[in-house]
């Protein structure tokens, strides 16, 4: 341990360690604009370009930014001196002499890092003007969108993209002044491998990166008379909402929610975990074929995060057959909603619109994909994230910390345990392990609790015995850990029979569409253990055993990979030949 | 040499030098210092195609395992590295210190009239390519100009339109002499 002394206080600290992770065991806020550190996911950025966070050293001549500079023994340090204010205070002027200064009508405002700052230090004015970066905003794909005017070269998004998730889309282009994040070549964000996961958008300390809102859409199908506007809601939504209105995170507010949704005019309010439900019973079928006939086909893979199955076909094409050819239970709740939904209430499905609540920014994209209909129809309309849906409960005047709970209209509002927590990472692998066994062994499990394949962790390995086979078992998280285990089967080091991927850090509590967060891992955890903790309460645990699923089967779909199943709730199929040309 | 307007398809008999001379660094694709020796790549590219295009940086970035945006964000702050195409005769005017002092922005302006394009660009048939640079080591010579690889020096304003006609001659009989073979 090394001992230093920080504003006069003692502090002792392993070897290593920098300044300002020193002075935060003292409970000192040094401000920062580009450091950030999330152990848990290894995420490391401290490129230390900001400059806001310098503090004296004693013995050294010029400040030192505490970011980047690492203790050492008997060091003395002082945070607030009058020329570490003042130095701080002309660095951040410095970066806001080249901001738009549009916060009035910026969509990142009241959650951004820098405006915050701003705000602390009581910079009134605008001391400095000159030369601003003008870029053209990025709004190629219909998910993310980039605007580099409001950057302030935190790289932040660099190192989640190129480090964390090892996708590789954002580089800095050209140098000094004119340098800007873009994706190779400055082309459109569009033609680059962004698989639209949305971490650099929750790492953008501005408005730079942010997803492409569709809330006047959303508007726009609420008050047209002629269409009957379904909305469904995500799993991980409802452990995180509660914090755009003061709640503590991880609170599910599910009922609340519902009411909240019913009061802004949708004419019914639909569960993706529903959806999930569903996807369980067509996945384990798919899962249980391949186990039984068709082992080379495994591992089988999750095929429920859009962010991982974009990565899979930018970076494993080769690999694109295992996975599943379910489709999400996004677009499987939206496919039933103007199917089944619509038969039976007698709508014309061409008037229905699906709107979905998401944790994700890849949803947005994944909707829109021109294999994601049936019959001709959309099967999700609008994507909306759990940012936007706060705000337009807002502007709704819904406040949900006062509303009474209401329950999901039915059917598709009825579902097991094992739905909500796919907004896990292992949650899917879980729910499905539940009905593989009952498909497999003929008999019920009866604890439910698979906890090897639950938290936090990048890579879960297990073994899993059902009836007399053991079956090898992953759940991944994070796409360079998802790499990390795609190398291994393509290279056949390795055997896995199933694996669950989901391209954010602990699965879609993290999306990239969540409430901005700066305490980000504490609050991640408490959302998790929210969904377990629905789970735990629910009735019903396993997917096969929802009443609403076994009555789409019976008096719709016939049993679980029917020839109606396939047409409306899986993809087509790429071949490993397909994958290969492509 | 390439021209302007002739885009480099995939299959581009130039790929094999540059597959070449990227095999020869027998690049281990698990070391993430791997990218160390991508400069020297990016010249030898740019040696043999005249200039890295996308369809060249992609192939390298390929070649090293790395994403296409790690290439060109390399390519992005080196000066030297160009991702349009020059012409067949380069000319480069230095404007390092000594040559300025000397005139050379005079020199420079005198080979965009007489060629006809702006430092940085290339002429539509692909002829002429006007750059500046920064100092060439040559400060005794100053003002320096380099054509292709040749060297000029002590270069005045009304020197230019001799220094290009031998050049255009040179290149016209070369491109008769490969027309008659």
């Amino acid at each position: 341990m090394i001992n230093l002394t920080i504003d006069g206080e003692q502090v002792s600290v392993p070897d290593g360690t920098n300044v300002l992770d020193a002075a935060r065991k003292l409970n000192l806020d040094i401000p920062t604009l580009c450091y950030l550190n999330l152990e848990k996911i290894k995420y490391l950025n401290k490129v230390a370009s900001c400059r806001v966070c310098v503090v004296e050293v004693e013995g050294r001549r010029n400040l030192a930014p505490a970011c980047a500079t690492p203790v050492f023994e008997g060091m003395k340090v002082i945070t607030n001196s009058k020329r570490v204010l003042s130095s701080r205070r002309k660095n951040l002027e410095l970066i806001i002499s080249n901001h738009p200064f549009d916060c009035l009508v910026c969509g990142k405002s009241t959650d951004c890092e820098l405006q915050k700052r701003v705000w602390e230090f009581s910079i009134n004015t605008q001391r400095y003007t000159g030369e601003r970066s003008e870029h053209p905003m990025d709004k190629s794909s219909c998910a993310l969108k980039r605007d580099p005017n409001k950057c302030i070269m935190c790289r932040r998004c660099e190192t989640m993209c190129n480090e964390v998730q090892t996708v590789g889309a954002l580089t800095a282009y050209g140098r000094g002044f004119h340098t800007v994040v873009a994706p190779a070549e400055m082309n459109p964000i569009v033609t680059s491998s962004c698989v639209y996961c949305g971490q650099c958008v929750s790492v953008c300390p501005t408005a730079a990166l942010t997803g492409i809102g569709y809330i006047q859409e959303a508007w726009a199908a609420l008050f047209n008379p002629k269409k009957h506007v379904v909305v469904q809601v995500a799993p991980a939504v409802r452990v995180a909402i509660g914090e755009e209105f003061g709640m503590p995170a991880g609170q599910a507010v599910t009922g609340r929610l519902v009411a909240g949704l019913r009061k802004l005019g949708f004419n019914a309010v639909f569960d993706t975990n529903f959806g999930a439900d569903l996807t369980i019973i067509e996945e384990s079928k798919e899962i249980v074929e391949r186990l039984q006939e068709n082992p080379d086909g495994l591992p089988i893979l999750t095929s429920c995060c859009p962010g991982w199955i974009n990565f899979l076909e930018h970076q494993f094409p080769e690999l694109k057959y295992v996975a599943s050819t379910c489709k999400s239970p996004q677009q499987m709740t939206g496919a039933i909603a103007k199917t089944y939904y619509s038969q039976k209430m007698g709508i014309d499905p061409k008037n229905v619109v699906v709107i979905s609540i998401m944790p994700c920014i890849a949803k947005k994209y994944e909707a829109a994909l021109p294999s994601e209909e049936t019959y001709g129809l959309r099967d999700v309309d609008i994507v909306l994230t759990t940012r936007e849906i706060a705000k337009m409960l807002k502007e709704g005047s819904v406040n949900l910390s006062h509303i009474k709970d209401e329950e999901f209209d039915n059917p598709l509002g009825i579902s097991s345990g094992a739905g909500a927590i796919f907004g896990g990472s292992g949650g899917v692998l879980e729910a499905a392990l539940r009905t593989v066994y009952y498909k497999i062994t003929g008999s019920e499990l009866v604890d439910v609790n698979f906890t090897a394949v639950r938290g936090m962790a990048g890579i879960r390995v297990a073994e899993v015995n059902i009836g007399e086979k053991s079956i090898r078992v992953a759940a991944v998280s994070g796409l360079g850990n998802a790499r990390q285990v795609l190398e291994k089967i393509k290279k056949n080091e390795e055997h896995f029979d199933v694996i669950e991927i989901m391209a954010c850090p602990g699965g879609c509590v993290n999306g990239g569409g969540q409430p901005y967060a700066e305490e980000r891992e504490e609050i991640i955890e408490k959302r998790l253990q929210g969904l377990y903790q629905i789970d735990r309460n629910s009735k019903v645990r396993k997917s096969h055993l929802n009443p609403a699923i076994q009555a789409l089967y019976q008096e719709y779909l016939g049993e679980a990979g029917s020839h109606l199943a396939h047409e409306i709730l899986h993809v087509e199929v790429l071949t490993p030949m397909d994958a290969r040309m492509k | 040499m390439i021209s302007p307007t002739c885009s480099i398809e995939k299959n581009h008999p130039q790929f094999k030098d540059l597959q070449q001379y990227i095999d020869s660094l027998k690049i281990n694709h698990e070391n993430p210092r791997r990218k160390d020796t991508l400069i020297m790549t990016l010249h030898r590219a740019q040696k043999i195609f005249g200039y890295l295009p996308e369809i060249v940086q992609v192939f390298i970035a390929n070649h090293y395992s790395i994403p296409h945006a790690d290439v060109s964000g390399v390519i992005s702050f080196y000066n030297f590295f160009t991702t349009t195409p020059k012409g067949k005769i380069q000319v480069n005017v230095c404007l390092g210190t000594a040559c300025y002092v000397n005139g050379a922005d005079k020199v420079l302006q005198e080979f965009e009239q007489v060629i006809g394009v702006r430092s940085g660009q290339v002429t539509e048939d692909g002829k002429f390519s006007i750059e500046s640079l920064r100092c060439v080591g040559a400060c005794g010579l100053a003002p320096v100009v380099t054509i292709n690889d040749k060297v000029f020096g002590k270069v005045k304003a009304g020197d230019v339109r001799e220094i290009l006609e031998k050049f255009f001659i040179e290149e016209e009989v070369a491109e008769k002499e490969a027309a008659n073979v």
